[in-house]
């Protein structure tokens, strides 16, 4: 209520006086609805394992759950480094075709010099993904060009050399029983019990929400995106910001790249393809906005495995694969609705906030 | 007005020297000067277009001069991005807010150089502790904590001013800072500005409010059509020297108000509430009167005059317009019962910045323009040119983009675009924020004219001499509730001041 009536006159000079401060409700009303997004994907998440348990119990095994976390390793890194890239107003289609590239790049190293050690393996497949990352960034930042459309002719471009190398190389598709054991046993690998790849997705999330929360470049990929004119006023270099971004997504798409080698150790030039739109599925779904500045990648990497999830258990419902697709669509539509809510409401609350303070 | 630290003409710190810039074919500047000395406060005005905040773009590293230099120092200098005259000590407010809505304010002001921990981690704990510190210098009652977006526009501007302040500049541009704000933040920012101008600095403030430049600038710099007309000792000058030369003819600065017998009520606002916001709101308007809208900013006027309009809902009362209740939260319906709204954030709520002129002027009046449903763009044109033409919008084209006018000609297109919607009631809120001495009065007697033909019209202004001018009744608000009606013969500063500030004679709903 505005009660202001009954103040006391205040005479002109108190009016000069600093007014009292409106306590620090505004950043705890923040958190509390970024809280209610990240909570309501868990929700969900807790609601469709329940359901698929009470109908499948076998739904929790162990194996199904590492293979499920294994699935889910995988798009989880590819949604950490989209969530850089849409946090800036942009995206990137091409991470499918880039995790293609580098799934295949990594098998034919491991294929050609067997004895080559795992870590550098990963890190040619993370360095792959990188350049290609640099391709886009430096078309997008230097030439301006919208992301959208750059990012669409590489999708192409990068699947198209994939094919175009493995033809060359006369080896269309390498088996497990090409791949070294010392890789292969990677994909298995177990800590604790959880699958090694999870943890690298884990420590790969981590990494990037502390990055984004905690410098100055980090925070300014979020201006960029909540306002490019403005950050180009206050001097954000604003097209080396989002050519990091670009090729941070990049190693991150290449590293998910090794991650599926590691995992299927089977590999052709179809890798990856149709994963683009998942990925992006998965940030809007975790609730990054998708004309960028805010959004985080915790709720990114939620909503990741939550797509996941839905992709395993539905089938376990004895559900047509359809469902699958179906449930994704309205997921994304649920998440939009949310969002736009959760906006109106703080929109709400802020504004009526305004008009109380003053005097 | 004392002026005893402009005597000693200080160092010079920065300097343009026949600076050129154009815009295709527009010449927004041509031999424009400036010299910026250490330790004043230095008044830059003109016309709306005359090139004021093209020529604070240069300063700021936003555009680079086709002809002419910057000298720093004396140095020439190339300053070839916003870093580059931010890391040379120049803090500029620009006219248009420029901040990032989904961020919280302190990281609004501190952007890019927010304090550190070792490693390079940002310390938050100091930034919150540096942007309370900033707050309390202003007088700034904001959470630092709160995202930018929603701020009304006068909190935006003092985030602006915070964060030109929250570095030590030795150069402190303010292009048209005070325009959005109320008497009480003015003079905040001025004592401010006058401690960091008492310590070396200099101060480059642009308005088009003469009382303010004279309060505090100690020299003024003209300008007319992109070029250096003058720059004096403001004590040497008179305003009507200074709008003499800004405008390059005899301007009349009185209200032309024609009296009218008022008609009948047009607008009926009943025991409108919105909960924290304003309450049990109640006045009428007629045809042919000019009702005002007076009180500090924040006291609710723009959120009163936007509830009648619809384009936010409220809880409680009703609004009638000729004795028709209009739905409530539904501005569609209000345009069709004739009411027109000029928000008070032409960004926000005016214009669509990249569409044109001539579509932004003709917007509103789509439907009546389409002829079998289709628009006709020659109508359109038509239109357009009619209001730009009788209010002086200063384009290129009628066909460029509305972000390339100047800021006050953005103001006279969104008047044009709810004017030429031929209202019966016309609500309008802040009408002459940033326009210039000229148009001020032509737009006032436009109103002034419009009204007499029977218009119905509620001007929220926190310009007393517009309001004093204007208005056959004043209503006074202050905080959320109207406090006051005052009939013209008896509104003065002191009747009006004294019920915004709450110590007017207590006659609640007074307003029928
Ligand atoms: N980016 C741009 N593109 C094209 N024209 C521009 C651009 N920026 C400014 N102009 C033009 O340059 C001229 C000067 O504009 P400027 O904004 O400097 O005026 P101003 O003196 O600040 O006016 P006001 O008092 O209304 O703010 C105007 O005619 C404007 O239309
Ligand atoms: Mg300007």
């Amino acid at each position: 209520m505005s009660a202001p009536a009954t103040k006391s006159p205040a005479a002109l000079p108190e009016e000069l006086a600093a007014p009292e401060r409106t306590g620090r409700r505004g950043s705890a009303l923040v958190h509390r609805l970024f809280v209610v997004r990240e909570l309501g994907i868990l929700a969900a998440l807790v609601l469709l394992v329940l359901v698929t348990v009470v109908a499948n119990p076998r739904f929790l095994s162990g194996q199904n759950v590492r293979d499920l976390l294994l699935s889910a390793a995988i798009l989880t890194v590819l949604a950490a480094g989209q969530t850089m890239v849409i946090v800036t107003r942009n995206v990137d289609l091409s991470v499918g075709s880039v995790l293609g590239l580098s799934a295949y790049a990594t098998g034919t190293l491991l294929v050609v010099a067997p004895g080559t050690p795992v870590v550098v393996a990963v890190l040619a497949g993370t360095a792959v993904g990188a350049v290609c990352g640099l391709v886009n960034g430096l078309v997008v930042a230097a030439a301006g060009v919208p992301s959208l459309v750059v990012t669409l002719g590489t999708l192409y471009a990068f699947r198209g050399l994939d094919s175009l190398w493995a033809s060359s190389a006369d080896r269309l598709q390498i088996n497990a029983a090409d791949l070294p054991a010392g890789f292969k046993a990677l994909g298995g690998a177990r800590l604790l019990g959880v699958p090694v790849l999870f943890l690298v997705a884990v420590a790969v999330v981590l990494l990037v929400g502390w990055y984004l929360r905690t410098f100055r470049s980090g925070r300014e990929l979020y201006g960029i995106g909540s306002a490019p004119e403005a950050a180009r006023l206050s001097g954000i270099p604003v097209g080396r910001r989002v050519l990091t971004a670009f090729v941070v997504n990049g190693a991150l798409a290449g590293l998910a790249g090794v991650l599926y080698a590691a995992r299927f150790q089977t590999l052709d030039t179809t890798a990856g393809t149709g994963q683009e739109l998942f990925v992006v599925a998965a940030a809007v779904v975790g609730g990054v906005a998708i004309f960028g500045g805010s959004g985080s990648v915790y709720g990114a990497a939620l909503g990741a495995l939550l797509l996941t999830t839905i992709g395993t258990a539905l089938p376990q419902l004895g559900l047509d694969p359809f469902w699958r697709d179906a449930a994704v669509g309205a997921l994304i539509l649920a998440a939009i609705a949310l969002d736009r809510a959760l906006q109106l409401r703080l929109a709400a609350r802020l504004r009526g906030r305004n008009a109380r303070r003053d005097r | 007005m004392d002026h005893a630290s402009s005597s000693a003409p200080g160092r010079v710190v920065l300097a343009l020297e026949d600076v050129g810039k154009s815009f295709g074919a527009v010449a927004a500047l041509r031999g424009a000067r400036l010299e910026l000395h250490a330790g004043e406060a230095h008044a830059l005005v003109g016309e709306n277009g005359a090139g004021k905040s093209t020529l604070v773009k240069i300063l700021a590293g936003v555009h680079g001069p086709d002809t002419g230099r910057v000298l720093l120092d004396g140095q020439p200098v190339t300053l070839a991005d916003p870093a580059a005259a931010r890391a040379a000590g120049i803090a500029v407010i620009y006219q248009e807010p420029t901040l990032f809505p989904d961020l919280s304010v302190a990281e609004n002001i501190f952007m890019g150089r927010q304090p550190l921990l070792p490693g390079r981690r940002i310390d938050r704990r100091t930034l919150a502790r540096r942007c309370r510190e900033l707050f309390d210098r202003l007088g700034v009652a904001l959470d630092p904590d709160r995202p930018a977006r929603g701020l009304s526009i006068a909190d935006q501007q003092m985030v602006e001013i915070a964060k030109a302040l929250s570095f030590d500049a030795r150069v402190l541009v303010m292009d048209e800072p005070t325009a959005t704000l109320s008497g009480v933040e003015v003079e905040r920012l001025f004592a401010v500005a006058r401690s960091l101008r008492d310590s070396g600095a200099a101060v480059l403030f642009i308005s088009h409010r003469f009382d303010e430049v004279f309060d505090l600038c100690d020299r003024i710099t003209v300008m007319r059509d992109g070029q250096w007309v003058s720059t004096d000792l403001a004590r040497d000058l008179t305003v009507d020297q200074v709008v003499r030369r800004m405008v390059g003819r005899e301007v009349s600065s009185l209200f032309p108000k024609v009296d009218v017998e008022p008609g009948d009520v047009v607008l009926e606002v009943r025991g409108l509430t919105t909960r924290g916001v304003f309450s049990d709101v109640s006045f009428d308007v007629r045809a042919g009167e000019i009702v005002a809208l007076a009180g500090l900013v924040g006291a609710g006027r723009s959120e009163i005059v936007r509830a009648v309009f619809g384009v936010d809902t409220y809880d409680a009362g009703t609004v009638r317009v000729s004795g028709k209740a209009l739905r409530k939260g539904d501005p569609a319906a209000a345009m069709a019962a004739g009411i027109a709204l000029v928000p008070e954030d032409r960004r926000q709520q005016g214009l669509v910045m990249e569409l044109s002129v001539e579509r932004n002027a003709t917007l509103t009046r789509r439907w009546q323009l389409a002829r079998a449903g289709l628009l006709s763009s020659r109508a359109e044109r038509a239109q357009a040119a009619e209001w730009s033409t009788r209010l002086q919008v200063k384009a290129g084209k009628l066909s460029d983009p509305v972000s390339t006018l100047s800021g006050g000609n953005q103001q006279k297109v969104v008047l044009a675009k709810w004017l030429s919607t031929e209202p019966r009631v016309l609500i309008v809120d802040e009408p002459t924020r940033g326009i210039d001495v000229g148009t001020k009065s032509e737009v006032h007697r436009l109103l002034s004219q419009l009204a007499a033909e029977g218009l119905a019209v509620v001007m929220v202004s926190s310009e007393l001499p517009e309001v004093l001018g204007m208005a056959d009744r004043v209503l006074v608000v202050s905080e959320g509730r109207l406090v006051d009606d005052i009939p013209r013969a008896r509104a003065d500063e002191d009747s009006v001041m004294l019920a915004a500030t709450g110590q007017g004679a207590p006659s609640a709903g007074a307003a029928r």
